[in-house]
């Protein structure tokens, strides 16, 4: 039978793209390297400034440390993963592929979240070590959480970074321009998490931000997905 | 503005076998169609780029298009690629609009000044990888032929491609160009950086690429290799068209250069 080749519709090419980035990823190690050191840094340097006398801080203190260190190191992967791209000129020849740009953009997307996810496991089980929070007892929530965060990030985020690619102090601009966009879903993932790693979890709240990131992700990703074509081709 | 010939005589180059400069018999297909240039503008902000450029582009021939710094040269070829939109104007290949969406692009290939390559994966796996985002059946098999034909066959497999060297880089390059066999090949500048082993490679690939019959067009500001390679020659300056010129055969450095000071002039 004749070979019919690769299948290129929309999905089989996302996952080629976000496979490429994993296997580069898988190669280096670069990216999950560098924002898991810079969320051990950010975590160790709350837990000496919080945790007092062995008295760990309030469910509201160790939720905010916990959304700043996946904040801060997930800025650093987003930019290392879309740099990939200029290296080489590599998004030119991606652009002039038959591959849409959407799927384009649903690929990165997709490899960033996996690599942030990746990060956030390991800040997780920090937090829950160094300021004895009981995460394990709503895990599957706070996981939830964490997910919605995290999609609502790199939506954006890969938006941005795309548009910042040939920019010169596109590390400075992403952060920039990022961090007041993606302030509600900080906010929310804060509020929802510190009601779950309470002694006495309020799920109505939880379930309340979790709704409210939903909304916001949904809000993000139809902007992301129309914005990102322009955006890359220079319209 | 000169012209001669616009639509030139190559474009009824018969589908026989034609002789090639590498002295091998090979068959021009018939049904590459020439590219069309159909009066292209474009304005970045009140910066006028190009303004009414027309022009056609003939299978089986090297176009070379130059002009001194600002003339438009690789705004146009961003636009024939597909990379970027006209604001007036068309592309059209035969009969068809080559635009963004239009699946006709996949007959597009584009070598630049960088090799358009993920430089932490290996040379298979870039090519590997570009194959299958064009769907191409087979796509490792097509890779490993490639690579071979560009004389990096033994090139480590799983070495990342930023340890090779720049005339490596710009062969895997051209490999990558051609992983889904284009009928358009577009060219800007490939021959920044090379050494001169590599532009001599660089010119004979290109004339073998013009012998097969596909459509092939070259941005430089190399007078001497635009003169050995084109018989198409297209100048621009200030966005405009002033020389838009076919000869039977290869320019000569000589004749190339007067008539590029003529048109450039003033």
């Amino acid at each position: 039978m004749a070979d019919r080749g690769p299948r290129t519709g929309f999905w089989a090419q996302a996952f080629r793209i976000a496979g490429k980035d994993l296997v580069i990823e898988w190669r280096s190690r670069e990216i999950l390297a560098t924002s898991a050191f810079l969320a051990v840094v950010v975590v160790l340097v709350f837990s000496f400034a919080f945790v007092v006398g062995g008295v760990a801080p309030p469910p509201t203190v160790v939720a905010g440390i916990l959304w700043v260190a996946i904040l801060i190191s997930g800025v650093v992967g987003l930019g290392r993963t879309f740099d990939r791209e200029r290296d080489g000129d590599a998004i030119r020849a991606l652009l002039l592929s038959p591959v849409p740009r959407t799927a384009i953009y649903a690929g990165k997307l997709l490899a960033t979240i996996v690599l942030m996810l990746g990060v956030e496991a390991a800040v997780a089980v920090l937090v829950t070590v160094f300021f004895n929070a009981r995460v394990g007892d709503n895990a599957g929530r706070i996981a939830s959480l964490l997910l919605l965060g995290t999609v609502g990030f790199a939506t954006v985020g890969s938006v941005f970074s795309a548009a910042l690619l040939r920019a010169r102090s596109r590390d400075v601009l992403l952060s920039t321009l990022l961090y007041p966009i993606v302030v509600p879903l900080l906010i929310a993932g804060a509020r929802g998490t510190a009601n779950l790693l309470d002694a006495t979890p309020d799920f109505d709240a939880a379930a309340f931000w979790t709704e409210f990131m939903i909304a916001v992700d949904l809000i993000f990703l139809v902007v992301g997905a129309w914005a990102f074509e322009p955006i890359v081709s220079g319209d | 503005m000169v012209t001669s010939d616009p639509t030139g005589s190559r474009g009824t180059v018969p589908a026989s076998a034609a002789t090639t400069s590498t002295g091998e018999a090979q068959r021009i297909p018939a049904d590459i169609a020439p590219l069309h240039v159909a009066n292209v503008g474009k304005i970045f902000g009140r910066h006028r780029a190009l303004a009414g450029v027309s022009t056609t582009m003939n299978a089986g021939e090297i176009t070379a298009i130059l002009g001194p710094n600002g003339a438009g040269k690789s705004t146009l070829l961003a636009i024939v690629s597909t990379l970027q939109a006209p604001s007036s104007g068309a592309i059209r290949w035969g009969n068809v609009e080559l635009r963004r969406g239009s699946p006709e692009r996949s007959a597009l290939g584009y070598v630049g000044h960088d090799p358009g390559l993920y430089m932490d994966l290996g040379a298979l796996a870039n090519l590997s990888l570009f194959a299958a985002l064009y769907g191409v059946p087979d796509g490792a098999a097509r890779a490993a032929s490639l690579l071979e034909r560009v004389g990096l066959g033994g090139a480590p497999p799983q070495a990342p491609v930023r340890t090779f060297s720049r005339g490596m880089l710009q062969r895997l390059g051209l490999a990558r160009a051609l992983v889904h066999e284009p009928s358009i090949l577009l060219f800007d500048e490939p021959s920044a950086a090379l050494d001169p082993a590599g532009v001599t490679w660089l010119g004979t690939e290109l004339q073998r690429e013009r012998d097969k019959g596909r459509v092939v067009v070259l941005v430089t500001h190399d007078l001497d290799a635009a003169a050995a390679l084109a018989e198409h020659v297209l100048i621009l300056r200030r966005g405009r068209v002033v020389r838009d010129e076919r000869r039977p055969g290869p320019w000569g450095a000589a004749n190339l250069r007067a008539a590029y000071e003529e048109s450039c002039r003033g």
